[in-house]
């Protein structure tokens, strides 16, 4: 049953491509979005059905890929992340039937969007080496080439486009050959097999496949420092596509790294983890600091997906730590967060870029510089990234509130340890978690109140209305879902501690006590987020009934006073730039913000100016430190390498002698 | 663990807390306001005087500015609800398991937090280059006094083995020894400059100052009048009242009902109302003292805290 309607997934999938290719312009976009809603369902279905009942989802065919086969094997821990991949790609189909230009509607990128969905889907079901490396790359050259699609109109995409091309890449070669490391050594290329073999084999390799695999995984989950690639990628993809890649493709990062640490190798020494998790701190330090400091509002959610994946492996690394040094009960509990937090930031993610994209449409432009005033504009978008963006800052009564709870008890219950690692790493990364919290909630105050408050900054935001009704149902289906969670999140916590514990094989007793109130069993910790939702908004009732009650007449529209000027323009209001300008200054150290003043004078008295221009700008440290430099070095390797092959063909020959001569040197 | 408490005695406490932080914020602000006049030489308005102003206000008319959207005057709801729902779920006047259901202490700072932000916003919603300012400033401040905060926490709850306040609570009661370690006088330190911070006192944040350069929270509330204005500054002493009962319940906790029942109640109400005021007068004296610190200096201060805390945190680990 559950395998019948995997394969009915795909070929539903394959059809939606090959519709969207061969299909006359006009009915392509709502027939592939359709019949990709459809495959998206089944999958879902699938998902909920293995997560339910235990029982793995097995396809094998030796026909479609040679030599290896193709095999899918859908156990708990796929489903969890196949459930997500679904339920992102359905919202952002639905968004994508209002959507309009940045090339989606083009034969080319209706036929790959449903290809890049599938894959998605499929990723977390491959149990063979083969299988996983052939769906990732696919999934990769999917994603590009719909990142790519409105390159001709904008030169920064093709840019964009070249930097993940390089960097997803450099990823899969690190992923091909710790997994082949692996593959080799155990004698066998299916994933259980490695899982059964990977106890013994020899620690080095071991260790090397696994710090392999967490750079090719990382550098699609957008981890510190390799993740220069997706604040340029996520923002320049149209719409549905920088949702998926931002909700969905980094899930798969963190899944990979749990599949293959937990899974495959069963766990590993207490540095492994500790990597994950400094690797982890810096990602969400540094993601959370640029996100407060971007002015570019999808790029600022693509920096918080930086943040947020660190968190996920501060979680994931955590749990590997407490597993590496005898706490099985907490090791469980820090995962169950980790993935928790996967499923809401998904969620959360998801609606927050499709909101965004909603806005760039209405008003043409991602410069929250340019945009305000657009919450009475646009009420219904407004709102969802009201309640979209209040997740995102980790505030009750919505979802991300939960897992960065269950992320701080889960830390707060590693120590009192005798174990330094854990004495160490637990404190620090709960001052990770609180400095990016903070952080995150003025991102949200940002994005928020410079975008949607105040007065229009521009005349397209002025004149900005509100987007067709599929738009605003995509981002909102999400959306109720962020609230739905945050007040009960009981509906998805039981489908989560089913997957941490089929990954780990954990054998220790459910390690959260369910219902309403979530408490960490045998610890002390409880939280009822349904009751403090009813509570706030009993509170807010009553509060607003008192003052209801001591009004007299209606409320009076007033000039804002200001402190009494006498004229309030838009140009007179706070900008994103200078409200990130704190934060800016208080990090200087790590943000290197560049400052460039010029003064001309007149050329009568140096008192007096004849014109200024000062320009600020934000680049990436680790751009700007790291990869340029490493660009140009390679860029000079190439041109000095150029002048060995001349054109000559006896220098060819010659070559071709030498490198036999090497060969049989090494072979003999 | 002590057997549940009976439902009547938990929704009298709960009552008594909401009214106690209603009433005792303003009168809170103006004995200390009281305290600054004479100890500058003035005599100072009477303390009811904070409670009169709010019955002002409230009869006055309200006002929205012409670019403000529903968030304007949602805002200084959401501030006050915030502090309401953690007057009830906090144990500021007794310690019964009771209260365990949520008298989680990160989620007393999530919630502090949303009042933060919802303010935040609404002085955003007003379109003043004012607005903007506070808002920056404000959420700049409590993002970095976040940290301090939670590992403070941390160290607290390291000892108890939870977060839950009224399990901490009973714990420092039953070794009263474990007061004196020095991570909680570190602790202590850290978390007494995070309440300045966040409650806008000196040396973080003058309420008494309307110089543009200077300000940060009124910069935020300058477009509110009548009963807005008035649940804001409600809001705002309601807060202080919470953090400060907090703060003496977690360092100073005698006097705490820990059994239900009427005389236990009435010590705990005396005791938390004392120390509360006790803090309060502390806290006055100390700002008479004190001038502002420069805005980029605050963050010196704040990573001062973070590290004190985290001292704390160390020293509970060796000093078990």
């Amino acid at each position: 049953m559950t395998s019948g309607l995997l394969v009915a997934t795909t070929v539903l999938g394959l059809a939606a491509s090959v519709v969207g290719a061969i299909a006359p312009e006009k009915t392509r976009t709502p027939l592939s979005s359709w019949l990709t809603i459809v495959a998206c369902g089944f999958g879902f279905v699938v998902a909920v059905m293995v997560l339910k009942s235990g029982h793995v989802a097995v396809v094998h065919t030796d026909q479609l890929l040679p030599l290896s086969g193709f095999s899918l094997t859908l156990d708990r821990f796929g489903a969890l992340f196949m459930a997500i991949s679904a339920a992102i790609g359905a919202c952002a189909m639905v968004f994508r039937l209002g959507y309009d230009g940045h090339g989606l509607s083009s034969r080319t990128a209706s036929s790959v969007l449903p290809l890049f969905v599938i894959t998605l889907l499929l990723v977390p079901a491959a149990s063979s080496v083969t299988t996983f490396l052939f769906l990732w790359e696919l999934m990769a050259i999917t994603s590009l080439l719909l990142v790519l699609v409105d390159q001709r109109h904008r030169p920064e995409v093709a840019e964009a486009g070249q930097w993940y091309a390089v960097m997803t890449q450099f990823g899969a070669a690190a992923l091909l050959v710790g997994l082949v490391l692996l593959a080799t050594h155990s004698g066998s290329q299916s994933f259980s097999a490695i899982a059964a073999e990977s106890a013994h084999l020899p620690a080095w390799v071991r260790s090397s496949a696994f710090v392999l695999v967490l750079v090719g995984f990382g550098s699609k989950a957008g981890m510190v420092p390799l993740h220069v690639w997706l604040p340029r990628a996520h923002p320049e993809a149209p719409g549905p596509v920088s949702a998926l890649m931002s909700a969905a493709m980094v899930n798969l990062g963190v899944y990979g790294i749990v599949r293959v640490g937990d899974g495959l190798l069963g766990g590993g020494p207490a540095w492994w983890w500790l990597l994950v998790m400094v690797l982890g701190a810096l990602s969400a330090l540094f993601g959370s600091l640029h996100s407060a400091t971007s002015t570019d509002l999808k790029r600022l959610l693509a920096y918080s997906t930086t943040d947020n994946v660190g968190l996920m492996l501060l979680g994931v690394g955590a749990s590997g730590l407490f597993a590496s040094t005898g706490h099985a009960a907490l090791a469980l509990v820090a995962l169950v967060a980790a993935l928790l937090h996967v499923v809401f930031h998904a969620v959360f993610k998801g609606s927050l870029f499709l909101t965004a994209s909603s806005l760039q449409q209405a008003t043409g432009t991602r410069d929250l510089d340019q945009l305000g005033g657009l919450l009475r504009r646009m009420p219904v978008t407004g709102s969802l990234l009201l309640v979209g963006g209040m997740a995102l800052a980790a505030l009750p009564p919505l979802c991300g509130f939960v897992s960065e709870w269950l992320l701080l008890q889960a830390m707060l219950h590693g120590l009192p340890s005798s174990n330094p690692s854990l004495a160490i790493a637990m404190p620090v990364g709960v001052g990770v978690l609180a400095l990016t919290g903070g952080l995150a909630a003025l991102t949200f105050v940002k994005a928020a109140g410079i975008g949607l408050l105040g007065q229009p900054r521009t005349e397209p935001a002025a004149r900005a209305s509100e987007v067709p009704r599929s738009m605003w149902l995509g981002s909102g289906i999400l959306a109720t879902l962020c609230l739905l969670f945050g007040v009960a999140p009981f509906l998805v916590i039981p489908a989560v501690v089913d997957a941490a514990r089929n990954i780990t094989g954990s054998r220790s007793t459910h390690p959260l006590t369910g219902g309403w109130q979530i408490g960490l069993s045998g610890m002390h910790g409880m939280l009822a987020p349904g009751l403090l939702a009813l509570g706030l908004a009993m509170a807010i009732l009553l509060v607003a009934g008192a003052r209801r009650a001591l009004q007299r007449g209606a409320v009076r529209r007033t000039e804002a006073w200001g402190s009494g000027r006498e004229l309030q323009t838009a140009r007179m209001e706070y900008t994103a730039t200078a409200f990130g300008e704190p934060v800016t200054r208080v990090f200087e150290d790590v943000l290197r913000p560049s400052h460039d003043l010029e003064v001309s004078h007149f050329a009568e008295s140096r008192y007096y100016v004849e014109a200024a221009t000062f320009h600020t700008g934000l680049d990436d440290a680790f751009e700007r430190h790291g990869y340029r430099p490493a660009a140009s070095g390679l860029r000079w390797w190439g041109t000095l390498a150029r002048r060995v092959p001349n054109g000559s063909v006896h220098r060819y020959l010659a070559f071709g002698l030498v490198a036999l001569i090497v060969v049989l040197v090494v072979v003999g | 663990m002590t057997p549940s408490w009976p439902v009547v005695s938990v929704a009298a406490i709960s009552l008594l807390q909401v009214l106690g932080v209603l009433v005792g914020g303003p009168l809170l602000f103006g004995l200390m306001y009281k305290v600054r006049c004479r100890l500058e030489g003035r005599v100072g308005p009477p303390i009811r005087q904070p409670l009169l102003d709010l019955r002002k206000l409230a009869r006055r008319e309200r006002t929205r500015p012409e670019h403000a959207s529903w968030i304007f005057p949602l805002a200084p709801l959401v501030l006050v609800a915030t502090t309401l729902v953690i007057a009830v779920i906090a144990p500021l006047l007794a310690a019964g398991p009771a209260f365990g259901w949520s008298a989680d202490l990160f989620a007393v700072v999530y919630l502090l937090l949303l009042g933060s932000v919802a303010l935040a916003l609404g002085a955003l919603d007003t379109g003043t280059a004012f607005g903007g300012m506070g808002a920056s400033r404000a959420m700049t401040i409590g993002a970095l006094s976040e940290p301090a905060l939670l590992v403070a926490i941390l160290a607290l709850s390291v000892p108890a083995h939870s977060s839950n306040v009224p399990v901490i609570i009973i714990r420092s009661l039953s070794h009263p020894l474990w007061l004196a370690t020095p991570e909680r006088l570190l602790a202590l330190v850290a978390f007494l400059i995070v309440i300045v911070a966040e409650s806008g006192r000196l040396p973080v944040d003058n309420p008494s100052t309307h110089l543009e350069l200077t300000m940060i929270h009124e910069a935020m509330v300058l477009e509110y009048a009548g009963p807005d204005l008035a649940l804001v500054r409600l809001g705002g002493s309601m807060r202080l009242v919470v953090l400060l009962a907090l703060f003496a319940d977690l360092f100073v906790p005698w006097g705490i009902a820990t059994a239900p029942g009427a005389g236990h109640l009435a010590v705990g109400l005396v005791a938390t109302v004392a120390k509360v005021a006790a803090l309060g007068v502390a806290l006055a004296a100390f700002e008479v003292a004190m001038a502002k610190l420069r805005l980029f200096r605050v963050p010196e201060l704040l990573a001062g805290a973070f590290v004190l805390a985290v001292l704390a945190v160390v020293s509970a680990l060796v000093m078990p």
